[in-house]
């Protein structure tokens, strides 16, 4: 049997039913572990006494022979998740001190099917940003470095403190969302399998909300196997999120195996950037064969409106932020400065409560909604963004899911590109299409690049047709055979 | 586009974040920056294009109009930074 934190959800799970290890000792093991890479400050809060309760609960339905699908499995939840009575800060100072009075329906999905919490995960200040740098409780290292250099590297974000604590090893998989590329780029700069599921598929009720109709929950594992055991558990309907679809969830496990023979794959032209490293193309280009092999049949396709996919999204996604932080004013939760009027109070208090990146995006959602600004800006990105859903309706005539890569490169270091806001930004130039068009996606190791590092490619699905996006992310998984480990790992 | 000091001090007012005249020019470049690049969206031929506003293809669900839960305004207040009998407290709005 191998070592608990070197095990996987679906190892563990057998192991456990097994009687070979109980939760209690795969927990221990791993807030070990949190202990021992505390130096990632991958968490904003632990909670290893919830964590060993969790699992004596846990252990006492796995004697009864009884037990969910997640029943005794330690994981991670990343710090947008609202958690009844447990400090909840969206990467925030605004949310200082702020314990929800409820729970969300994700994470309450997992404590239905037995999961143990470990804690609350870092991440970007309200989910903006692509390197977990513009966290107010400071920025997390990336479990990996260069070959032969010690400077670190980030994790990518926004969920940063997901990817790198399952990198780490010292959570078995952890809850993340996904607005712009948020679960598959950190995924793809750790080494882990991440996946933005259908917009829809998950409840948003409960999670500290960024860009309504962009934001999905969605898990970063260790295994395809395991992101499909875990959306498992977060899918399905919920009456309290209007835009939860009200489908049955498919048995993604059983997906998993599949395989790809006859499958047509679309590789989309507009994918391939100028200035992009040599890896990235390769690595595309090896994914190609390995399906190939796998027995699916690459099809050239055109999504041509995909170079202003980006620009589309911060219109979008600003414009829709500027309005959902509105809330965040001093009165009903969090941190408050004092003024002399309410106004004066309410300025004073996101002064002092919201971050640079988080104000620069407040502003540009501001002034593309304001008057005389609204056409030219916010309702003409909304045509645009349904020119790119559009492209992908036309593509999905002639292929069952797509393959890119992940990122435009690999993991960068600390402080990289945070005087640029649009080579941040650019990041996400890959992930983003997925969320405007509302598509399921995923993000699978492919490799490591010369220096070492990870990196990911992603495949997309129709809407509704995860199960394609687990069977190709096997596929690739199972062609690339990645078992590298990083040396940051507890 | 490029934004003035006094567009931004108009959208910050908007926004309610109070940002230091120090800082105007400083957000008004970085601002400008993003939406320049922005702009190229005007490549775009848009004519006869809907504009998505969502991405889910479903009708809003009808619930019968009944009361399910409330009674809660304790747990409501909990977390404000200043609240008194129920109630948020909130610095005076009226003389």
């Amino acid at each position: 049997m191998a070592a608990p934190t070197r095990m996987t959800i679906a190892e563990a799970r057998k192991a456990l039913k097994a009687k070979k290890i109980s939760s209690a000792e795969l927990t221990d093991a791993h807030l070990k572990a949190m202990e021992a890479t505390r130096g990632l400050n991958a968490f904003i809060t632990e909670t290893p006494e919830r964590a060993r309760a969790d699992a004596r609960r846990a252990d006492a339905v796995l004697a009864k022979g009884e037990g969910g699908s997640l029943e005794g499995i330690p994981l991670g939840i990343k710090d947008l998740f609202c958690t009844e009575g447990v400090l909840t800060t969206a990467g925030s100072h605004i949310l200082d001190g702020f314990k929800p009075p409820y729970e969300s329906t994700v994470s309450a999905k997992l404590w239905q099917a037995g999961a143990v919490m470990l804690g609350k995960l870092n991440m970007d200040e309200f989910a903006m940003g692509s390197s977990n740098m513009t966290s107010y409780h400071g920025a997390v290292k990336n479990p990996w470095r260069k070959k032969g250099a010690n400077s670190d590297l980030v994790p990518g974000g926004s969920s940063g403190g997901s990817a790198a604590a399952v990198a780490a090893r010292s959570v078995m998989g952890a809850t993340a969302t996904d607005t712009g590329g948020s679960i598959r780029q950190p995924a793809a700069f750790t080494g882990t399998v991440g996946i933005k599921p259908t917009y829809g598929r998950c409840s948003r009720w409960g999670i500290v909300a960024f860009a309504s109709s962009l934001d999905q929950a969605g898990p970063i594992a260790r295994t395809v196997e395991d992101a499909a055991i875990m959306l498992q558990a977060m899918s399905g309907h919920d009456p309290k999120d209007s835009t939860s679809a009200d489908l049955p969830v498919p048995n993604f496990e059983a997906a998993v195996e599949r395989g790809v023979k006859g499958l047509r794959i679309g590789i989309p032209k507009e994918y391939k950037l100028d200035g992009a490293p040599k890896e990235i193309q390769d690595l595309w280009e090896q994914g190609i064969a390995w399906l190939k092999e796998a027995g699916a049949t690459p099809v050239d396709i055109t999504l041509p409106h995909t170079k202003y996919a980006l620009p589309v999204y911060y219109v979008i996604a600003p414009a829709e932020a500027s309005s959902n932080l509105a809330r965040y004013d001093g009165v009903r939760f969090g941190l408050r400065v004092p003024g002399k009027t309410l106004d004066e109070m309410y300025e004073n208090t996101r002064a002092a409560g919201f971050g640079a990146e988080v104000k620069r995006r407040i502003l540009i959602g501001t002034y593309v909604l304001s008057a005389g600004y609204y056409d030219a800006y916010y309702l003409r990105a909304q045509r645009v963004r349904s020119l790119i859903a559009r492209d992908f309706t036309e593509a999905y005539k002639q292929v069952d899911a797509v393959l890119t890569p992940a990122t435009p490169s690999a993991a960068f270091a600390i402080g990289e590109k945070m005087d640029d806001p649009i080579a941040m930004y650019l990041n996400d130039v890959f992930t983003v299409t997925a969320n405007l068009a509302g598509l399921p996606g995923i993000s699978v190791p492919g490799g490591l690049n010369t220096d070492g590092l990870p990196l990911g490619l992603q495949v997309i699905g129709k809407a509704f047709d995860e199960e394609t996006v687990f069977a190709v992310g096997r596929a690739l998984e199972k062609a690339a055979n990645f078992t590298a480990l990083p040396e940051g790992m507890a | 586009m490029s934004l003035d000091k006094d567009t931004v001090r108009k959208v910050a007012t908007l926004a309610r974040i109070k940002v230091p005249d120090s800082d105007l020019d400083h957000m008004a470049k970085e601002l400008s920056g993003v939406l320049g690049w922005i702009e190229q969206l005007n490549e775009v031929d848009i004519a006869g294009v809907q504009p998505m506003t969502s991405v889910a293809q479903m009708r809003l669900k009808m619930r019968a109009d009944e009361v399910r839960d409330g009674g809660d305004a304790e747990k409501v207040t909990q977390n404000a930074p200043e609240g008194a009998h129920g109630f948020f407290v909130v610095p005076k709005v009226v003389e």
